[in-house]
């Protein structure tokens, strides 16, 4: 078992390197150069349209001289090292813009995210098993269809729409104002409050963004559920544990449901990079300081050791969180054992 | 009782007979309307117009001036249509185009004269929710068409080949899975200098393919070993001929239902991208753009519902149609349709 974490997680290494690796030639061969944005000015005036020569030969120095600052002028491969150096050391860098190291500013912003998708993942299991099971048992019923119909259609809604149209309408605009528009806390927040209120304060603000996260997760994983239950359900133990005279509640609860979370365990590695992708939508929509947000502003301003490191932090959990649910199907799944197996 | 059926022909009458198909055909038949007529459903140009004692046809003759094939006849050439009197002409039921701006009436309310409302450059919002389908539905199928190429290609290669080319392929679909790919999207969209829809097309294409790669490598695995194979080797047929021409006829089911959901999914992509501002050009319209200016404006509700309904019901036509297929496809399921 030992031996065979640890050869996945060698095999990760390379994966691991190989999207840095991607990530960092589309990003530094992608067309559009940072130095002109940052250095000419900062955002609007970087294009340098209607300078006049001198002060365009002053931009072109003071470009070059960016350049030089931060190793942009270098090969680059070297670029690529030199990336791969602070890599090991935690550093990622510093921020184009300001100058701060990059991961104080990831340090800042990580718990936020991690709340927002904690959050969101107990919400989504919360709401999927018991529905799954409720429609599994009572399987081509009215209440059955229904959910598999409303299942459908939550899983369709866009979340950015949602989000939107509940800010519109529920954000205090021209319509009710039952929740904050955005932001984490309110305008009168202060660190005195006692912590219940402190506390109340933020689910007021967090209620909307993990509801909205969440809903397109328990939507599919409760359909998952349904199906995982009904097919354990036609297995013939099931059949036997019927007809040793076991009551039907026995039956599902103690016989079918442990078998049937199985693949529910596999699936937590698949919505994971939904998640932090759907992260950056729902922060930059809400205003909510976290990692999405934090890549979004980047992106916006070629800020590329901070891409970099989001980019490296979205892949790194996700490979984590593969390796973590294979490692669960073991401990769920007794029969499961990837000893014998070769790593693939 | 044992008449045969070509595939095409069965997977058509199951699809005929259900439920879930027809509610997705009920949904997609007017999208599809509107993509492909959308120049004559809401056009700024009159359909006939007699001008100085001549007819002419501006409505039709613009589609062909725009893709280049014709020129203005000099009688109309550089005219406002606008100021041709009513009774001189026969205008298209929404007599707006979506990037016609209206300096004088921003931000209007749905009313007679705008059904669906303006936005804040006094655009009308019902053209743009018509030519934005015409915009939403080719973005899904030519990215996910090269998606499927690309999907398609690497997963037959993996599955047929197996071994040190399954290992590395396979490296490579754990990459791609564990990229941060709407964020990837994004970073690449954001830094073109251009925008431009072909961008946006061919960045979702070429992010999206591991899905189809990877079911495409299991049905490969499944009918490498089938006899048929073997004969075909044992006939001194390519790799590529067997690959292409053998197998992948029969592995075409699960490769056509994820085609069918990665349809929804580049389109929800598409409007996540546009709704953020990147990507499209100011001068164009879609439905993310217009609901994008929802943000700024949150009192013009009209603004955040119309277009985000029709990207709701873009992307649940689709994945009714991508469960319908399932359906039909699943052999698990044959036979059970008749009973019921």
């Amino acid at each position: 078992m030992a031996r065979y974490i640890l050869i996945r997680f060698l095999w990760m290494i390379p994966t691991f390197l190989g999207i840095t690796l991607i990530s960092f030639l589309i990003i530094h061969m992608a067309p559009g150069d940072p130095a002109e944005l940052m250095a000419g000015g900062g955002l609007g005036a970087g294009s340098g349209v209607g300078l006049s020569t001198e002060n365009r030969a002053a931009v072109d120095q003071a470009v070059v001289q960016w350049r030089e600052q931060f190793g942009l002028d270098r090969p680059l491969h070297e670029q690529y090292f030199v990336w791969l150096g602070h890599l090991f050391t935690l550093e990622f860098g510093e921020s184009f813009k300001d100058h701060q190291p990059v991961w104080n500013k990831m340090a800042e912003r990580l718990p936020i995210t991690i709340l927002l998708n904690v959050l969101s993942i107990l919400l989504i299991y919360l709401v999927a098993i018991p529905l799954g099971i409720y429609s599994a048992t009572h399987p081509y019923t009215a209440m059955d269809r229904l959910t598999t119909v409303g299942a459908f259609i939550l899983f369709s809604l866009p979340t950015f729409w949602v989000a939107i149209l509940a800010i519109v309408f529920l954000g205090g605009g021209d319509f009710l104002a039952v929740f904050p528009p955005g932001g984490l806390h309110a305008t009168a927040y202060s660190e005195s409050w006692p912590w219940l209120r402190r506390a109340a304060d933020l689910g007021l603000h967090l209620f909307l963004p993990v509801l909205i996260m969440s809903y397109g997760g328990f939507a599919e994983l409760s359909r998952f559920m349904r199906g995982s239950l009904l097919e354990v359900l036609t297995q013939n133990y099931i059949l036997t544990a019927r007809a040793k005279g076991l009551t039907e509640r026995v039956v599902i609860y103690k016989h079918a449901l442990r078998n049937s979370l199985v693949p529910m365990v596999t699936i937590l590695a698949g919505i994971l990079p939904a998640l932090i992708g759907g992260s950056v939508i729902i922060e930059t929509i809400f205003s909510i300081p976290g990692i999405g947000q934090l890549g979004f502003q980047a992106v916006l301003a070629r800020d590329y050791p901070v891409i970099m490191a989001v980019f490296t932090m979205g892949a790194f959990v996700t490979l984590v969180s593969i390796l973590l649910s294979d490692f669960l199907l073991t401990l769920v799944d007794p029969r499961i054992s990837f000893g014998r197996r070769s790593a693939s | 009782m044992t008449a045969r059926v070509s595939p095409a022909r069965d997977l058509w009458n199951r699809l005929r007979h259900s439920g879930t198909a027809l509610s997705a055909m009920f949904l997609l038949v007017p999208l599809v309307f509107c993509a492909l007529f959308a120049d004559l459903i809401a056009n700024d140009r009159p359909y006939t117009m007699t001008h100085q004692g001549e007819r002419y046809f501006p409505a039709f003759r613009g589609m062909l001036v725009d893709v280049g094939i014709s020129q203005w006849p000099s009688g109309v050439a550089g005219m406002d249509f606008s100021r041709v009197p009513p009774e001189a002409a026969v205008w298209p039921p929404i007599p707006y185009r979506p990037s016609g701006v209206d300096l004088m009436d921003p931000l209007a309310p749905p009313s007679g004269s705008h059904w669906l409302g303006t936005d804040n450059l006094g655009r009308d919002i019902m053209a743009g929710m018509v030519h934005g389908a015409r915009i939403s539905l080719t973005i899904g199928i030519v990215a996910v068409g090269l998606a499927t190429v690309i999907g398609v290609i690497l997963g037959a290669v993996a599955g047929y080949f197996g071994g040190t080319t399954d290992l590395l392929i396979n490296r490579l679909f754990e990459m791609m899975m564990a990229i941060p790919t709407f964020f990837l999207i994004i970073t690449v969209s954001a830094f073109v200098k251009e925008p431009s829809l072909f961008y946006i097309m061919a960045v979702i294409g070429l992010t999206g393919w591991v899905g189809i790669a990877r079911f495409t490598r299991n049905e490969f695995i499944k009918t490498r070993a089938v006899e048929y194979v073997t004969a075909a080797e044992a006939l001194g047929a390519s790799p590529a001929r067997i690959m292409f021409l053998h197998i992948l006829p029969n592995a075409m089911n699960p490769i056509i239902v994820s085609v069918v959901f990665g349809i929804a999914g580049a389109i929800l992509v598409e409007s996540g991208l546009s709704f953020l501002g990147i990507g499209v050009p100011a001068d164009v319209v879609t439905w993310g753009s217009i609901l994008n200016e929802a943000r700024g404006n949150t009192f013009a509700w009209w603004l955040a519902v119309f277009p985000g309904c029709a990207i709701f019901m873009t992307v649940l036509a689709y994945n009714l149609l991508g469960e319908a297929m399932r359906d039909a496809l699943d052999p698990k399921l044959r036979g059970r349709m008749k009973s019921g």
